[in-house]
């Protein structure tokens, strides 16, 4: 638990400025992401929800408080663990729910799956499956707003494992070649699948892994929400100022397993067990607004409101008829 | 309000399971994210994570029983930890119903037809193969301000193989980028780019060190599309030479044609002479899609004559005769064209008139037009400079024995590259790409 300990300390250097509307904001996409996660998980248990399903309970700080310093326009790509990214960028649950469970009304009428959705409205580009492409193609999505000279970021996130691969350092050398507006965002859950950190990262500090290309680097408390808002900020002004890429090291847990298959063997219950109970980034957050008098009441509305948007997601999801098979012919090129 | 908590499924495949141990017991207060209980399945031990708070009211599967099926219901959760009297409500588990037809696939693949007509386009003037791709990609740049082209060389140097000359002074570094030789990264970049709507022409110095790349050329390029319900297209060229050059061994000397034409979501084009080039080049950077542009470095330097017309473009999925005959058909694409028309000419001296067939395009592939060919010459003959198993020319084979079995007069004949890495030794080499000669016998074995 020295690990967690020194986490905790990071974070609480200097305590953030609360600004209660907009953490109250947090507070309910957090909340509205982890209902949104147990019910998926409820869903698999009942067979609704096949093959792989990542879940992000336990992470919702960090895209919450990223999400806190992105305008409108600005990218988000991200790796297979996505349904909390795009339920904060603003994607609709029912749509995310519904290709969980393959169908028509999923966001990719169901032939995406949990690893595999995209909305161009919402400026989110997937949603991927292949460890580390993400962050080839966040650059990209950086690329093109430099070559359209518009001053948009691509937030491009990827777990300590995938920081591991090839492309995400010749990612970091064009970025920076190129003074790409990419901000690099490591989740570290400390467990890429079931191998810790120590032992697949001989780098101790993975905020520094962008040193040699000058690349500047915070490590951040990614289970407190205004921690990682700070950070962003730091890293989103760097990147709109035209000063090139930004990585951040959110330094997270996840408290499920790798996938719902995954029995976490690799890790003590007592482990788990401590994150939950003392760093968990919903309950601080509540603990803040309770001290700057949140009433009991604030809180319950938005539980409400949340249970019944997972709620009706869930009932979409469970109601929206499978894909017709002539969908199987359909998406494979653009027409015409 | 009592819920009755089922027997999760655990995994993909998981259909039961052994209840192996309570952690909770009857009048247990329980919250979300408790573990309650602990299910073993074939492969492993798993907790089991209460979803809703409440109290234990009843346990329906004791422990250590086997074979438990999933949605089983295994205990009783109440808010205050009382048996309902009436019927416990369970989660909804709701079946959507399952269309009974099998989805029947299209007799030809979707062609995705780019729409231009292959027609008479006037005037020509002689032009090397070199000079037609520049051109196109000049035309094309000059047309689409988000047409921009990236590679190793693609700019200062003016190409590796002088492809680019004169872009990077007419376009700026902007739109002319030289890359590091990072294959894996400046190909995804390239394609995230297009999934925000620009234009990216990929130059590959070789096709060789696409290998390095094709995650992102296969998964990212090509899939997305599907995988996004229609919203995300990418139209992105991945273009350079490929195939055998001229005793650079066998790393750099090898043909992708069927390991791309295999992939749906992609194109591919193969051009042979200056007109393929230029125009199918011109036609795979409008194409909202990712195509594949396979050139061919013994090719760059040849001049063939090439219509000056500045609107012509060629459309993507229409095959060429080069020449018409009675007695065979010889498919054939990229290089191995010239070579077909050199074997023609010869079998022509010994009065054995061939078709010869210039693919253009692999995917798609024109059927139409070889299926009606063959069905005039009644047998066939495919070339191709890559290796022969699961090559291009086992597929246009087994595309005429399903459209045209009825009018063969005699087994299809495949000449290819031999099945071996390509060696560098000059005689090896030559022994082991196809010859005019090769060609000719394959004919005389079914003629």
């Amino acid at each position: 638990m020295a690990q967690a300990a020194e986490i905790r300390k990071r974070g609480k250097s200097k305590e953030p400025q609360v600004n209660q509307p907009e953490l109250m904001g947090a507070y309910r996409t957090m909340l509205l992401i982890r209902r949104f996660e147990e019910k998926a998980g409820q869903l698999y248990g009942m067979g609704l929800i096949g093959g792989f399903c990542h879940l992000y309970i336990g992470q919702e700080a960090v895209v919450t408080g990223m999400q806190m310093a992105a305008g409108e326009g600005d990218q988000v790509i991200t790796s297979y663990r996505d349904h909390g990214h795009m339920l904060a960028a603003g994607m609709d649950a029912r749509g995310v729910m519904a290709e969980l469970t393959g169908r028509s009304g999923g966001l990719s009428k169901g032939k995406g799956g949990s690893m595999h959705m995209f909305s161009k409205e919402r400026h989110f580009f997937g949603g991927h499956g292949i460890v580390g492409a993400q962050v080839s193609l966040g650059n990209g999505l950086a690329f093109s707003n430099a070559y359209r000279g518009n001053d948009r970021v691509s937030f491009t996130y990827f777990g300590e494992g995938a920081s591991n691969q090839g492309q995400v350092y010749e990612s970091f050398n064009i970025a920076m070649l190129l003074k790409l507006p990419t901000v690099f965002i490591i989740e570290n859950n400390r467990y890429g699948m079931g191998t810790a950190v120590e032992r697949a990262s001989a780098s101790h500090d993975l905020s520094k892994n962008g040193v040699p290309w000058g690349i500047p680097g915070l490590q951040v408390d990614g289970m407190d929400v205004l921690a990682v808002r700070e950070a962003a900020e730091t890293a989103v002004a760097h990147c709109r100022a035209g000063k090139g890429p930004y990585l951040l090291e959110v330094q997270t847990y996840r408290y499920r397993g790798h996938s719902m298959s995954d029995p976490a063997r690799y890790r003590t219950r007592e482990e788990v067990q401590a994150m939950r109970s003392q760093h968990d980034c919903i309950e601080s957050a509540r603990h803040r607004l309770e001290a700057v008098g949140v009433e009991e009441s604030a809180f319950k509305a938005i539980d409400d409101e949340v249970k019944s948007i997972v709620q009706e997601a869930a009932d979409f999801a469970q109601t929206s008829p499978e894909p017709d098979p002539s969908e199987l012919w359909t998406d494979i090129l653009v027409e015409g | 309000m009592a819920t009755q908590i089922l027997m999760p499924a655990l995994s993909p495949t998981m259909t039961e399971g052994k209840l192996a141990k309570w952690l909770k017991a009857v009048g247990d207060d329980v919250k979300a994210g408790d573990v309650i209980a602990e299910i073993e399945t074939d492969k492993a031990t798993m907790e089991v994570e209460a979803v809703e708070e409440g109290k234990i009211a009843q346990i329906l599967i004791a422990e250590g029983t086997e074979g438990v099926a999933v949605n089983t219901p295994i205990a009783v959760l109440s808010a205050d930890g009382s048996v309902p009297a009436s019927p416990v409500a369970a989660p909804p588990v709701a079946v959507a119903p399952r269309p009974v037809t099998q989805a029947a696939a299209p007799a030809q693949p979707p062609a995705g037809s780019t729409g231009q007509e292959d027609r008479d386009w006037g005037p020509t003037k002689p032009t090397t193969v070199r000079e037609a791709l520049r051109d196109a990609m000049a035309l094309e740049m000059r047309r689409d301000a988000d047409v921009f082209l990236l590679g190793e060389e693609v700019a200062q140097y003016q190409g590796a193989y002088k492809i680019s000359q004169g872009l990077l002074d007419e376009f700026g570094a902007k739109r002319v980028i030289d890359t590091p030789i990072t294959e894996h990264g400046f190909t995804g970049m390239a394609v995230g780019a297009a999934l925000n709507g620009l234009k990216p022409i990929v130059e590959f110095m070789t096709f060789n060190f696409a290998m390095q790349a094709m995650d992102h050329i296969i998964n990212s390029a090509a899939k997305t599309l599907y995988m996004s319900g229609g919203q995300m297209g990418c139209p992105i060229v991945f273009r350079g030479p490929n195939g055998a050059a001229s005793r650079v061994g066998a790393q750099h000397s090898q043909c992708y044609a069927s390991w791309y034409a295999h992939v749906p979501g992609l194109k591919v084009v193969a051009p042979w002479s200056s007109a393929d080039a230029k125009g199918l080049l011109r036609a795979s950077i409008r194409d909202p899609n990712p195509v594949v542009f396979l050139e061919n470095e013994m090719l760059y330097g040849q001049t063939f004559d090439c219509p000056v017309d500045d609107d012509f473009i060629l459309p993507i999925g229409k095959a060429k005769i080069e020449r018409s005959g009675r007695h065979v058909t010889i498919v054939a694409f990229s290089i191995m064209v010239g070579l077909a028309l050199e074997a023609a000419k010869l079998l022509a001296e010994q009065g054995i008139e061939a078709e010869v067939i210039n693919l253009r395009s692999l995917r798609p592939l024109d059927t139409a037009t070889i299926v009606e060919s063959v069905k005039k010459t009644n047998r066939l003959v495919t070339v191709e400079e890559g290796w022969p198993f699961a090559g291009i020319g086992a597929e246009v084979t087994m595309q005429i024995v399903e459209h045209a079995f009825d009018w063969l007069d005699a087994p299809p004949v495949r000449v290819h590259g031999l099945d071996v890495p390509l060696p560098y030794a000059a005689n090896l080499e030559k022994l082991a790409l196809p010859q005019p000669g090769w060609v000719v016998d394959a004919v005389k074995k079914i003629v």
